[in-house]
């Protein structure tokens, strides 16, 4: 392209005199190279994909999601029939990923598995945003003493060790796929709200809301349309983060005795019946919950950093 | 900062309360709880909690006296070994889990904040992607497998290290790895992060064109700064390692309070379960406090900004 | 007169994930003893940049001196080492930053921050550090300056950690301060108060200034010499006389006349567009494409500096007899 333009031989010593004419329409190409604005999810959006390592793990996480629903389904055993005869058999044609200590096909069970502790993480994870959207929302929008009573209330709530707190709801409830998840967001919402209200005050004050309210907007259309759109990034951060935690919560209770009961198993539940396994050989019934538990976190791990520095307006230029 | 003290004891002590509150009030509705006593068949038993919660009073009594006896700090008989108390328990298991969380705090926070700073100097380069490598996935493998995969790898079939129980410096290495692992990878992600922020910071380039060593640099300006917000998530690693606590114990066999947690869970030995909740609770409350007055003394802006906000 | 600083055809790049952003593309300037030089220009035109290169304060990677010299008293300090330039800055070369909120440390006290350039670079025992940190604070015009000395950063007003920022910046007896936007951040009074702030520590110690600046009123105020600086070029240069009253080149008329006067009748006039990306510079002039006396030549090749006395130079092809010419029947036509 330049040497169209500025064949090598003239330089500012010889330029032509034809040159010495008036150029026309310089703002048309100043226009034409300035580079194509994005918009805010588009942006995020090209700057994830660059990231390979998040696109890994969302790849992962959504072959994971196929393979909850469709694994089970394909396959020709059941989850929870038990088998004698085909105790602890190593992974092989017939049993993909092996047979566990009860001769269940451990390849099922690994997909049932994904979708309870899934469907937990996932749970959890939206009834966190649905709490402390509302909560973080009107705390943050209303301000004043409203904000201050409801802050007080977060800050006692935070202060309540949350493992602790749940350990308890479940010793009286008794474990079971919907006690554990309320006992997950009973206190679990209080860091979404947190999120919520901080980016609400902070944008609020900013003019086109400011705008909208001198236009006598309600308040909800206010939060709705002006404020959520805003705040999406940091929640769907937040969320990515809440989703392994809830998962690494449920395995963790199976292991103290508080997990979802057999035979409706979980990572949690799978890994736990396994421990004892890997110490006489049988590594596979251990293995692959272990490593699905670990890839799961793995992923949601690397897709929230992809997505917090994606989502970051101050890392936009 | 005395006002603000005064306000962060206050909070204190409404969550505690709470927690007792709700301690209370799970454990009147459960059959089997020392409070609602249809399932026991001990004799025995049955007095000693009968005597110590004064179930023959009514229940807003019972409620006060079990208030009283946690200020005053007893926390009632065990069901399951009859001549125990919950205090008896906590005596003998918390020296040891103490000594645990110690030497994994420690061992996580030094090495948490090495690698972090390491992986910061050298940004995007083949340490960083190391450190943080290591990071995420201790950030990913739960404690209990990672416990696991150690004994296999290092105690049986390596045998470098003893398998199980809490007997001499050897025995503390493999639950200390396992524990330490997921708070190091938190605090070396958060060092790394805060480190690279204030690594762009003004008053950085500042001290550069002062001509000071890139080591005065680093240790007088960035440090300091880059481990404040490490010590604000320090009573959320203590939490981590003290509910990881229960796990690694179990598996290690090392009698400390959360294994007689763990096993009180699985018994259902309420008065335990209660005892050990309210107790670890306060800990954990009394370490955020602390906490939050250490973030206080070492941010000078902090002092200020209270005072001038109240 | 004696030239302290000189720089010559300085080039640096960025290497970004966009590709290589050509910040400086060739930057030729010098500094007499004991004057003062403004760099003017739009953010994003190079001159902190070109700041930063002299300190070699530029982050590497991404940043690159690719080419060109900086002679300070004749050493060329773009192929110092490290170590060596540590000598340099704080001691020969001092900097002052845009932003006092940020330029100091919250965690660390005034006083330690004054003194720790002090004791990095001179064998001197504490009591006598601190004497000087006090003089300097007095210089500086900060009351007080015992008890303020154990104070934090943020119990001071902006212009007043400001002039913390020149106390320390000048604690060493540097010979030459590079001022980077120092009134920028500052309310209109205060600025006013710093300007008068530089022209004293200029008077009192002789202390030669490079001036980074997008505000024209400021250099108006205290600069001796102006050099105009786009898209990584310097494009005109000049006394401050020579630059407000003769300006040549159609940036610098764009640049003035944005800027309210008393002396010119009529509106303000901001200057159309935007600077020219650097990850693609032109070919040609830069400003072609904002310029209103652009010609086919200005978007081809670069024009060669005209010399219009021993002070002023400018680059455009405007200079040039053709375009003389073209000019001349347009105003016939």
């Amino acid at each position: 392209m330049k040497s169209n333009q500025n064949p090598q031989h003239i330089t500012r010593e010889n330029v032509p005199d034809e040159w010495f004419t008036w150029r026309e329409k310089n703002v048309k190409e100043l226009e034409m190279v300035s580079r194509p604005s994005l918009s805010y999810w588009k942006d995020a959006w090209r700057r994830l994909r660059k990231n390979y390592l998040a696109m890994a793990g969302l790849i992962f996480l959504i072959l994971l999601i196929i393979m909850a629903i469709f694994g089970p389904i394909v396959s020709p055993y059941d989850a929870n029939k038990q088998s004698l005869s085909e105790q602890y058999q190593p992974p092989s044609a017939e049993h993909w990923f092996g047979t566990d200590g009860a001769g269940r096909d451990v390849f099922t069970r690994t997909w049932h598995g994904a979708r309870i502790s899934l469907f937990v993480g996932f749970m959890a994870a939206l009834i966190d945003v649905t709490i402390g959207i509302i909560w973080g929302g009107i705390s943050g929008y209303k301000g004043g003493r409203t904000d201050n009573v409801m802050m007080r209330i977060i800050e006692i709530l935070y202060g309540i060790p949350y493992l602790l707190v749940v350990i308890l709801l479940l010793v009286v409830m008794g474990p079971s796929l919907t006690t554990i998840i309320i006992a997950l967001t009973v206190t679990g919402w209080v860091g979404m709200a947190r999120i919520v209200r901080g980016q609400v005050m902070q944008i609020k004050n900013y003019e086109y809301v400011l705008a909208s309210k001198s236009f006598g907007t309600k308040t909800p259309r206010i939060i709705r349309k002006g404020l959520l759109p805003n705040t999406m990034g940091p929640i769907i951060v937040q969320m990515t983060l809440t989703v392994p935690s809830a998962i690494f919560a449920e395995a963790f209770l199976s292991f103290i005795g508080l997990g979802i009961s057999s035979p409706n198993a979980s990572w949690g539940v799978m890994a736990n019946d396994s421990l004892g396994a890997i110490l006489s050989g049988n590594w596979w019934t251990l293995f692959f919950p272990a490593f699905f538990i670990s890839f799961t976190m793995f992923a949601f791990n690397v897709l929230g950093d992809g997505l917090q520095d994606a989502l970051d307006p101050k890392l936009r230029k | 900062m005395l006002k603000y003290i005064l306000k962060r004891l206050l909070i204190m002590v409404v969550t505690l309360w709470i927690i007792i509150t709700l301690t209370f009030v799970l454990m009147v509705s459960v059959p089997g709880s020392p409070f609602n006593s249809e399932g026991n068949s001990n004799e025995i038993v049955q007095q000693n909690l009968a005597k110590h919660y004064n179930l023959d009073k009514p229940y807003h009594v019972q409620y006060l006296l079990y208030l009283k006896s946690i200020v005053t700090l007893d926390f009632g008989p065990s069901i399951k070994q009859p001549n125990q108390t919950v205090n008896d328990l906590l005596g003998r298991g918390f020296p040891i889990s103490a000594e645990l969380g110690i030497v994994t705090i420690i061992v996580a926070v030094i090495s948490g904040i090495t690698l972090g700073i390491l992986a910061a100097l050298r940004h995007n380069g083949v340490i960083d992607y190391l450190a943080m490598g290591i990071a995420v996935l201790g950030i990913s493998i739960p404690n209990f497998i990672m416990a696991t995969l150690l004994i296999d790898q290092l105690a049986v079939q390596r045998e470098w290290f003893p398998v199980a129980t809490w007997k001499s410096p050897m025995h503390m290495v493999l639950p200390v790895l396992a524990l330490a692992t997921g708070p190091m990878a938190i605090i070396a992600r958060l060092t790394r992060s805060t480190m690279l922020e204030v690594l762009t910071q003004d008053y950085i380039k500042m001290a550069r064109a002062k001509g000071l060593t890139p080591w005065k640099i680093i240790v007088k300006h960035a440090l300091r700064n880059a481990l404040m917000p490490v010590i604000t998530i320090m009573g959320t690693l203590v939490a981590g390692i003290m509910t990881g606590s229960f796990v690694i114990e179990q598996i290690f066999a090392i009698p400390g309070m959360g294994k007689y947690f763990v096993e009180s869970i699985n018994h259902r030995d309420f008065p335990v379960i209660m005892g050990t909740t309210v107790f670890y609770s306060a800990f954990l409350i009394v370490m955020l406090f602390l906490v939050d007055i250490a973030y206080g003394i070492l941010d000078p802006r902090i002092k200020v900004a209270k005072k001038e906000g109240e | 007169m004696e030239k302290i600083l000189e720089v010559k055809d300085l080039h640096v790049t960025f290497t970004t994930y966009g590709g290589t952003v050509q910040a400086v593309r060739g930057v030729d300037f010098h500094l007499n003893k004991g004057e003062t030089l403004a760099i003017v220009g739009e953010s994003g035109c190079g001159k902190s940049v070109t700041s930063n290169a002299i300190m070699r304060l530029i982050p590497s990677p991404p940043g690159k001196i690719t080419a060109g010299k900086i002679l300070f008293k004749g050493k060329d300090l773009a192929k110092e080492s490290e170590k060596k330039m540590r000598q340099v800055r704080g001691v020969d070369i001092s900097m002052i930053f845009q932003d006092p909120m940020t330029a100091l440390n919250p965690t660390l006290t005034i006083g330690t921050q004054l003194i720790e350039g002090l004791k990095q670079h001179r064998k001197i025992t504490d009591s006598e550090a601190k004497k000087r940190a006090l003089e300097m604070m007095d210089l500086v015009g900060i009351p007080n300056p015992a008890e303020r000395m154990k104070q934090y950063p943020h119990q001071f007003s902006g212009g007043m950690r400001q002039r913390i920022v020149i106390a320390i910046a000048l604690i060493c007896e540097p010979e030459l301060l590079i001022a980077d936007e120092p009134t920028t951040a500052l309310d209109v009074t205060i600025q006013a108060q710093i300007l008068e702030l530089f022209e004293k520590i200029q008077d009192v110690t002789g202390v030669s200034i490079i001036l980074i600046t997008h505000d024209l009123g400021v250099v108006a105020k205290i600069a001796d010499r102006i050099a105009v600086m786009y898209a990584g070029k310097i494009i005109e240069t000049g006394t401050k006389r020579e630059i407000f009253y003769e300006p040549q080149h159609p940036y610098t008329k764009g640049l003035l006349n944005s800027v309210p006067r008393l002396d010119t009748k009529g509106r303000l006039k901001p200057i159309d567009g935007t600077p020219p990306d650097l990850f693609s510079p032109p070919e040609g002039c830069p400003f072609t494409a904002r310029c209103p006396f652009a010609m086919e030549v200005c978007n081809k090749v670069y024009p060669k500096s005209s010399n219009l006395s021993d002070s002023h130079s400018v680059d455009c092809w405007l200079q040039d007899e053709r375009a003389k010419q073209l000019l001349a029947t347009m105003v016939t036509n």
